[in-house]
Formats: C-alpha cells, structure tokens, sequence
C-alpha cells in the first residue's frame, strides 16, 4: 500500500466521521434541542414507551408547553434525563409557566423526582419534546452500556455502516453535481 | 469471493433497509390524518373549598370536586399505524393570577385491541384538581376538553382534542368538611 492511498484512506474515514457529525449538529440546529434524538432507559412511560425506544425531540422555545405533551427533562444534580408527560399546566401572565409532570406508568406524579424544594418545571428544565418515536433502534446503546466489550464489534459495525451510508449519498449527490473528483468509495 | 459471511452481510443489510423504507412508509400514510372523533362531556356536583396543599407549598389553595361524563368512539382514529391512544381530560380556565391554567382530571390509555368505546358516567377526578392560588371560587368559566395522544407503532406524536367540551360553573362559596 503506497503512502497516497493510505492518506486517501484516512480522509475518507475522517470525512465519512465527520458528515454523520454535522448531520447531527445540523439538527440540533433545526430542532433547537441540544439532545435531538433520545433514548428511553426507564419505565415510567409504558406501555408508550419501553426501554430502548428511541425519540426525536424539538425544543423550541416560543412554542408554549402544554398538558398531554412527553417531556424530556433535566434535573438538578441528576445524570439521566427523565421522560414524563405533562399533567398540569400554570401560566402567568408575562409567559413564564410551571408545569408538573407524571409517568403514564407511575402511580403518583414526579415531585418525588424533583431535587428537595423544587415543586414545579419550568421552561429552563426542559430538553426536548417528543415529536417522533421509533421502537427499539435505542436498544443498541443500551446493549453497549450494558456490556461494554460489545463496543469493539460495535464499531467496527458502525464503521461498516457510515461507509455503506456515505457510498449511496456521495452517489446521490454526484448525480446531480458533476464534480471532476474521482470520488470512488467502493 | 461470495463466502457465508458477504452473503450474510447482504442479507443483513438488505433487511435493514427494507424495514427502514417499510416503517418510513407506515409514517408517511398516516402523519397526515387529523385523528378527531366527537365527545360528549357532561358535568354535575362542582364543589370548591380552600385547603393547604400539602402536596406542593402548603398554602391555602382552591381545591374543586366534581362528577364527570364522558362518551367518546375512538374507533376512527386507530390505524394500521396507531399501537396506543392515551385520552386525558383537561380542565382549561383562567384566573387574575394565571391566565392560563391546565389541569389534568382522569387519564386512559386505550391500547389497540382494547375497546375503543369509552363510557365513564358520574366519575370523580383521579388526580386532585387544585389551582394555583384561589382562582376556582365562583370560576364560571372552567372548559373540560378531551384531548389524545396518538402513540404510533412509529412516526409522529399528535395530540388532538375532541370536538365537543363542556362548561362548568364552580359556586361561589366554600364548602366545609368532606367533598
């Protein structure tokens, strides 16, 4: 292997990284949210919501939370977001609202969930709003947290796939750009 | 040049992709339906009084009672895409400290195969209607509203309100003692 088509290698791993990389900045940039796609990891929303479902969330700000709507939430000193719905609804005058939220699943509402004192969300709390939903694509992450050595074979997997992925796309937008660049990424 | 493992990676990517295209289709057919069926909402028994809330700031707060009905077909809204319909019934009212209040009374989850008729006569709320403050005593003007969200086998998320609500006039003395 000469010292050209090693380099031509390495460019188009580090470009096949670097497209999924913007496709998901540019939809955090659509979306709003900072977390656009979600995994479920916990109970609280069954039977709508198992483990390893997968959610696409927007978070955009003028539009106002409502009763009935699946939150995804940050709290105070917690690691995991939490998914929950929206069950009450408080909003003042000048536009500022709190809200309190309660897993279809769960007996009682969140507050118990809530840090010490916090008895309501507010808007600032919120990550994202579920607006799509896909079953169980979540599941492999929660494979790799669970078993950490399946990583390797993960990647290699992934790697397979983002080349796979960027073959049909570099062969759908040459189609319609006729670029004099040998683009081969077979 | 074709060993068992190039064929099980074509087969593998192949399913892939056809489920990928399948699922995205199953989005597209049904992300554009408007998911409404007619209720009827009928109401009786409102009663407020004016106790601490000791689920929230222990401050004296309106807590309202009432008895509700509700009947509503579901049927038209489950599609080969739906795998569950959640139903909530909302109190909407305003009040001088928030003109905006939304309260959730009684909630059902409505899986497919479930029956998709729902008849609740004279029920009590099953979670606490308290306001924020004393915004319920002499309200006249609190809508009860069906509302649903279509949880789809996958695709979109919609929430949708029933055509048909109800109005209630909440008295305007306390009451003492039990509901």
């Amino acid at each position: 292997m000469n010292v050209r088509r090693f380099i031509y290698r390495v460019l188009k791993f580090a470009m096949n990284i670097s497209t999924l990389l913007m496709i998901y900045k540019g939809l955090m940039v659509v979306t709003r949210s900072e977390h656009p796609i979600a995994v479920v990891l916990r109970e609280g929303m069954e039977p709508a919501l198992y483990n390893g479902d997968l959610l696409f969330l927007t978070n955009y700000q003028e539009d106002p939370i409502r009763t009935g709507e699946i939150i995804v939430f940050k709290l105070e000193g917690k690691e995991i977001p939490n998914v929950s719905r929206v069950i009450k609804v408080h909003e003042r005058q000048n536009g500022t609202s709190k809200f309190l939220t309660k897993g279809d699943n769960n007996q009682v509402d969140d507050r118990g969930l809530y840090p010490p004192g916090q008895l309501w969300l507010t808007r600032k709390d919120v990550v994202g709003r579920a607006k799509g939903y896909v079953p169980y694509v979540g599941m492999v992450t929660i494979l790799l947290n669970d078993y950490p050595k399946l990583k390797y074979p993960a990647l290699v997997g992934l790697y397979f796939l983002i080349r796979r992925l960027c073959k049909y796309w570099a062969s759908f937008i040459l189609h319609f750009i006729p670029l004099d660049v040998d683009f081969d990424l077979n | 040049m074709h060993s068992i493992w190039t064929r099980a990676n074509a087969v593998f990517a192949f399913t892939l992709s056809v489920l990928a295209a399948m699922t995205f289709a199953a989005f597209l057919t049904t992300a554009f339906n408007d998911n409404i069926a007619p209720v009827v909402i009928k109401s009786s028994n409102a009663q407020v009084k004016n106790v601490p809330n000791y689920s929230a700031n222990r401050a004296k707060n309106d807590l309202a009672s009432l008895n509700f009905d509700i009947q509503v077909d579901v049927s038209p809204v489950f599609n080969w895409n739906v795998k569950q319909l959640f139903l909530y019934l909302v109190a909407e009212y305003s009040t001088p400290l928030n003109p905006l209040n939304q309260v959730v009374l009684w909630d059902k989850i409505i899986l497919r195969g479930d029956s998709p008729v729902v008849d609740v006569s004279s029920a009590n709320p099953k979670y606490y209607f308290w306001d924020d403050g004393n915004g319920l005593l002499g309200n006249d003007n609190v809508t009860l509203v069906l509302r649903w969200n279509v949880i789809p086998n996958a695709g979109y998320l919609p929430l949708v309100q029933a055509s048909g609500s109800h109005t209630v006039r909440f008295p305007s003395n306390y009451i003492t003692g039990k509901f």
